[in-house]
């Protein structure tokens, strides 16, 4: 184990991974020379040079496009997007081409890419840079999608997407990146996707929660445990395909729900969980699931109108408390 | 068998010799075939969705396949049932393809616009336009990258040309020396748009030139000008890397689609009559025939033939079973 950063965790798993196998390429907006919009690229081109760290122009679609076909050929294309934001333009690349090439070509063609970057939102870059972009992914089959929480996640869910035959849709957070963790050096470390992490075992509810929105909701667990309630923390890791098994499980045991996530509430991930959970756990629930969201508004510059826009650590307390007090039969 | 003198003079006359000679004809011809079949079945309701037929348009297909080796590769369009058969696949598979049958190319999941072919190098019929032109970019960028030297030909309607994926693919493939040939078959409309309503330039290989491209414009009726042409571009591919962007001038007979009649409101009968007399088939055969590289009975067999082959495809797509309903959630992802 060392400590690094998230940042810094990336950055060992794709120097890792283009050292274990010469067909894993990086492609995107300013990866080479300028080492990464947010340095998560530092040294690549260096260590491994023009040929498998490609800089890009500014074409999101073309380029994703490119390591689609160069993934249909049998090389794992890393591609960055800048920020997900900018993904939007290659969208239809990612959901027409990447993710039904496999099904449409009945079996015959698969698609190993690797779509990274950062989304979510971040600090004052109002509407069009600051807002969660998992859902326009994780609805579709096809894609598996990640959304590492921890530096020693983003290194073992990195690897194992890179390891990944199918197209991985893999978002970070600018908001995260320096974040430090105990990260394993081995470089045989992965974590397998479609695994859930209980990062808090407790009692009395499960709050589900990943990103910045986990780290609040670990703060609020050590408040609400002098208050004597017992939160148990789970983080799905991988939304698509979700550990339905081990939320389930968790639920089976505390019997009160909340989810919490920074994008808009409707159609949102917690609406996902909350039928999930109604559906394979309801006898076991002493509470309606609650959620608390991101209001459904663009995501507005103002530092005031800001906060209110996500969950605070106020309503994420407030709503444990509501479903801990709820009577259940 | 030593060639005679009178058969010597007639393939220097139209400079293929009779090999060639029939299997462009007899290529050309199982196109048409397997199409007028697959309209045939289509109103018989065997065949669903959107069927887009390539019929007129042939001789850029079977032209441009004659000069590739068998491990370069194509990518199309929606309509790419004539660049799928042409790059060497089972019309037996792909009609079942079409039928939704187990036995398809792609388990019947794909369909008309989605027919793949791994084994002989067809990366797929894409239905969203622009799309693929990136792709076969990226196919390239693997063969580079590999340090082969095959090859990759995207073709594309005139349609496609609009888009900005027609000028992010030709940027960067120009950009990264990659090793693809750009084919666009100009058949003058985007449905019912036709490209002088669509394009502020309607001389589509000007665009490459801006780009750096070697581009070219070509008779895409004629099967052995497209057959120069593409070769030309191919050796050049093979030996630099660097793209082409071609232009066949070409006409489809048919409607967009076979729910649009042919002789629909966006183009006259008369335009529709005076195309046919281009007919590639029809040209080819009477060039050949006439430098005597070809007899009535060789076109009597190839025509015969053409037809018992395609017959054969629609018997077994008929006798193929419907796919499994497991396979519903089968291939979506690939497991290990
Ligand atoms: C992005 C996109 N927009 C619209 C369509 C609907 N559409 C299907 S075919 C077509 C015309 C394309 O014409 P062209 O590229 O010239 O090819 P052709 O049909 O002539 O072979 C259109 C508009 C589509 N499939 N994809
Ligand atoms: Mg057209």
């Amino acid at each position: 184990m060392a400590v690094m950063t998230y940042r810094e965790a990336l950055n060992l798993a794709l120097r890792e991974e283009m050292r274990r196998d010469p067909r894993v390429v990086v492609i995107g907006e300013e990866v080479g020379l300028y080492e990464g919009a947010y340095k998560v690229t530092q040294g690549l081109l260096t260590e491994f040079g023009p040929k498998r760290v490609v800089d890009t122009p500014i074409a999101e679609s073309g380029f994703t496009g490119i390591g689609i076909g160069a993934a249909m050929l049998g090389l794992r294309p890393v591609v960055e997007m800048m920020t997900f934001n900018f993904a939007l333009l290659a969208l239809d690349q990612i959901v027409n081409s990447a993710a039904k090439m496999c099904y449409m070509s009945g079996g015959q063609f698969n698609v190993p890419i690797v779509i990274r970057g950062p989304g979510g939102p971040a600090a004052q870059l109002a509407a069009q840079h600051s807002q969660s972009m998992e859902t326009y992914f994780y609805h579709v089959p096809g894609l598996k999608v990640v959304r590492p929480t921890t530096p020693m996640d983003a290194k073992g869910l990195l690897k194992a997407a890179i390891r990944d035959d199918n197209p991985v849709i893999f978002i970070e957070a600018e908001t995260l990146y320096a974040v430090k963790g105990e990260v394993p050096e081995d470089p045989d470390f992965v974590i397998p996707l479609g695994q859930a992490a209980v990062r808090r075992e407790g009692t009395d509810v499960t709050v589900i929660a990943y990103m910045g929105m986990m780290y609040r909701a670990i703060e609020v667990a050590d408040e609400l445990a002098k208050e004597g309630i017992s939160v148990e923390l789970v983080d799905p890791r991988t939304l698509r395909p979700m550990d339905v098994e081990t939320i389930i499980g968790s639920v089976r045991k505390t019997h009160r729900v909340v989810v919490v996530e920074a994008g808009a509430g409707f159609a949102g991930m917690g609406s996902e969980i909350s039928a999930f959970v109604t559906e394979h756990a309801f006898d076991d629930l002493d509470a309606p699931v609650e959620r608390v969201t991101g209001a459904n508004a663009p995501m507005p510059y103002a530092r005031n109108l800001e906060k209110l826009k996500t969950p605070t650590k106020d309503k994420i307390a407030a709503a444990i408390r509501r479903v801990c007090n709820a009577n259940g039969s | 068998m030593a060639k005679t003198m009178a058969e010597r003079k007639g393939s220097a006359a139209l400079g293929v010799d009779a090999e060639l000679a029939k299997r462009l004809l007899y290529d050309m011809l199982r196109i048409r075939r397997f199409e007028e079949k697959a309209a045939e079945a289509y109103t018989l309701g065997k065949i669903g969705g959107f069927l887009h037929l390539y019929i007129g348009q042939e001789a850029v297909a079977v032209g441009a396949t004659s000069v590739l080796r068998g491990d370069d590769y194509a990518i199309s369009a929606y309509r790419e049932h004539g660049h799928c058969l042409a790059k060497g696949s089972d019309p037996k598979r792909m009609m079942a393809e079409l039928f939704g049958r187990r036995d398809g190319l792609s388990k019947g999941k794909g369909g008309s616009m989605h027919l793949f072919d791994r084994s002989v190098g067809f990366l797929g019929g894409h239905a969203i336009v622009g799309a693929h032109l990136p792709l076969a970019a990226g196919a390239a960028f693997a063969i580079k990258y590999e340090a082969r030297d095959a090859v990759v030909v995207c073709y594309f309607g005139d349609g496609a040309v609009a888009q900005g994926e027609f000028h992010e693919s030709l940027n960067l493939a120009a950009l990264w020396k990659l090793p693809v040939i750009y084919i666009c078959e100009n058949n003058r409309y985007a449905m019912g748009t036709s490209t002088e309503r669509a394009l502020a330039q309607t001389q589509i290989w000007k665009f490459g030139q801006t780009y750096g491209i070697r581009s070219e414009k070509v008779d895409g009726m004629d099967v052995l000008a497209v057959r120069e042409v593409v070769g030309r571009a191919v050796a050049r591919t093979r030996q630099d890397t660097t793209p082409s962007l071609i232009e066949a001038d070409t006409y489809r007979f048919r409607g967009h689609s076979m729910r649009d009649p042919a002789g629909a409101v966006y183009r006259t009968k008369e335009e529709v009559e005076r195309e046919k007399q281009r007919d590639p088939i029809v040209i080819f055969r009477e060039r050949a025939l006439k430098a005597g590289v070809l007899t009535e009975a060789d076109v009597r067999a190839i025509e015969k033939d053409a037809s018992d082959r395609i017959d054969e495809a629609v018997a077994f797509a008929d006798a193929s079973p419907e796919p499994p309903p497991e396979w519903l959630f089968t291939d979506i992802y690939k497991e290990d």
